[in-house]
């Protein structure tokens, strides 16, 4: 059938060519941008992998090694009762981390991300100064964060807890003061209308408009820092990435993948939950 | 101006005061029901997360003096010579930093390819199969739930230490991330072209090369290049697992108190992270700005 559509289609290619010339005409100036700028991603592809001295015979062999691996994990099993017991608690560490990180860190940044924002302060010095400090801690990785507070607090969750607030202090802040940015101005000139000062028009034109964007992004980095937070046991602070590395040092492939299995089903009914509530805040439409 | 605001009969008024003061009896009632929700779940958090607050305020003093203990000794007067000092390493650092940024765009190039090839599998708009879009997704799902990291921990070992099992984590990660972001968009385009293409005899590969990828690929980009900012980001941390880039210096100088040697990678890992941010946020601009013309 779609030969047949195809021939009625173009059975007058060249009449219709010739009819509507402008539409078959080649792009030369479009067409020399795409080939340029994928010939110069290939280039630094390539380069890439030069310098980083890809060692492409290691690729095949790890392959079969990660197939081994892969064997070895089957059926995932925590090795006994008191085991998984251990994990269930450093698992519900690993929520703690991300839900009172994400919560401080949202906390502290609040009050800066006025500073930050162009409608709210107005300060201009300040805001360059916020945000670049607030740039500054974003550039630095949790896993950076977690290194330095368990310097601080020793080793163990709260410093977990402290780098994600950390980290989570840089996004909010941006996040909340673009929020603010792109309010709508209306209901705050209706404010200054009907004789509210500065502080009332945030209080009742501004803030009202944001605080459901800002607690769907609180949501939202609930459940990002839920995968975070699985990971900064690596370097001691706490959660379920302390015993998952130590289990994939020591080989003991049933528990890797027990443990795996454990951060797939947690972060999973985390984003289920999370998109619920979100959606129950701002509507399913505005998220998308 | 004076205009008469003519006033509700009593029993009216009575009514519509009440329903307002139930209303907001209402909104209190369930901001204090959430609230008392919140504080349950701090409580517990904070008893689970082993959170110290005495611990906290003992130690406090040991977070800013840490970075004062990093800080650089810089004299005016020899200004120069303790920038050269304290930068010392430069030349393997900065090296080191182009390490990282290749393997985060050598990652990101190949996770964005994958994720290009499996992001039409995983729109239900494209494909017939809904057994094909659920395996898809969920695939996708693994990908990018699985975090880098312990990718690249598993990787180490089957691949040996040095950037491959780097790039092949954040190639994974980003193929799951960008490939559920690329459905998305593919979800939500035009489904003109689709039937026009269909309609004059083309194949599926026709109508997702002729008829998807046009409306598409700019979005694309501008995620991918979004990624890459992220995966700079993730790369500085692979070397903490032996996995190529910076973090292997960073890490040990930490772990050994090189307390200079840490500002000084700290600072360049910070500078190119927004660096990287910047140039991208400009390219981005750029193509979002094409397609609105």
């Amino acid at each position: 059938m779609s030969t047949a559509r195809r021939t009625l289609s173009f059975g007058d290619e060249a009449g219709i060519a010739a009819r509507f010339p402008e539409h078959f005409r080649p792009n030369w100036i479009n067409r020399a941008k795409l080939i340029g700028g994928l010939t110069l991603a290939a280039a630094i592809f390539v380069f890439g992998l030069i310098r980083l001295e890809i060692p492409f015979d290691r690729l095949f062999s790890g392959i079969g090694r990660l197939i081994e691996f892969l064997g070895l994990m089957l059926p995932p099993d925590p090795g006994s009762w008191q085991l998984a017991q251990v994990y269930l608690h450093a698992m519900g560490e690993t929520l703690a981390i991300a839900f009172l990180g994400t919560l401080g860190g949202a906390l502290l940044a609040f009050p800066v991300s006025f500073l930050a924002a162009r409608n709210v302060l107005r300060i201009r010095p300040l805001q360059l100064l916020t945000r670049r400090l607030l740039d500054m801690v974003r550039g630095v990785d949790t896993l950076i964060w977690a290194l330095i507070w368990v310097g601080v607090v020793g080793l163990g969750p709260f410093a977990g807890i402290l780098a994600v607030m950390c980290s989570d202090f840089g996004n909010f802040g941006k996040l909340f003061s673009e929020a603010f940015e792109a309010a709508d101005n209306k209901p705050i000139e209706g404010v200054k209308a009907t004789g509210g000062s500065h502080v009332h028009s945030v209080r009742f034109g501004l803030l009202p408009q944001v605080v459901p964007i800002l607690a769907s992004q609180l949501l939202y980095f609930f459940e990002s820092n839920t995968r975070s937070a699985t990971i900064i046991g690596i370097v001691g602070a706490g959660g379920i990435g302390l015993q998952l590395t130590e289990q994939i040092r020591v080989l003991e492939w049933q528990k890797v993948s027990f443990l795996i299995l454990m951060i797939l089903i947690t972060v999973a009914s985390i984003d289920w939950i999370s998109s619920k509530l979100r959606f129950a805040i701002i509507g399913r439409k505005a998220v998308a | 101006m004076q205009a008469a605001v003519t006033e509700l009969p009593e029993p009216q008024l009575r009514a519509l005061a009440d329903h307002y003061d139930a209303a907001v009896a209402e909104k209190r009632r369930r901001l204090a029901l959430g609230g008392a929700i919140l504080i349950a779940a701090i409580a517990a958090a904070a008893w689970m997360g082993e959170v110290d607050l005495v611990k906290l305020a003992e130690n406090f003093w040991r977070f800013p003096s840490y970075f004062i203990s990093i800080a650089p000794k810089l004299a005016l007067a020899t200004l120069w010579t303790d920038i050269n000092e304290w930068f010392w390493g430069i030349k393997r650092w900065t090296g080191l930093l182009l390490d990282t940024i290749l393997i985060a765009y050598v990652g990101t190039l190949l996770g964005a390819l994958a994720g290009f090839a499996l992001c039409f599998l995983a729109s239900a708009n494209l494909v017939r199969s809904r057994a094909l879009v659920f395996v898809t997704r969920r695939f996708l799902e693994f990908c990018r739930t699985v975090p880098e990291i312990v990718f690249a921990l598993l990787f180490v070992l089957a691949f040996g230490l040095g950037p491959l099992p780097g790039v092949l984590a954040i190639a994974i990660h980003t193929a799951g991330a960008l490939g559920k972001l690329f459905a998305e968009v593919v979800e939500n385009i035009d489904d003109k072209p689709l039937e026009g293409v269909v309609s004059s005899g083309g194949d599926w590969f026709e109508m997702v090369r002729f008829a998807v990828v046009p409306q598409v690929l700019s979005n694309f980009v501008s995620y991918a290049l979004l990624r890459f900012e992220i995966n700079v980001r993730g790369a500085a941390v692979m070397g903490f697992v032996g996995a190529g880039g910076i973090g292997q210096d960073l890490i040990e100088a930490v772990r050994k108190f090189y307390y200079s040697d840490v500002s000084a990678i700290l600072l360049l890992i910070i500078v190119t992270v927004m660096a990287i941010d910047y140039f991208t946020e400009g390219v981005r601009r750029r193509l979002i700005g094409q397609e609105r013309r």
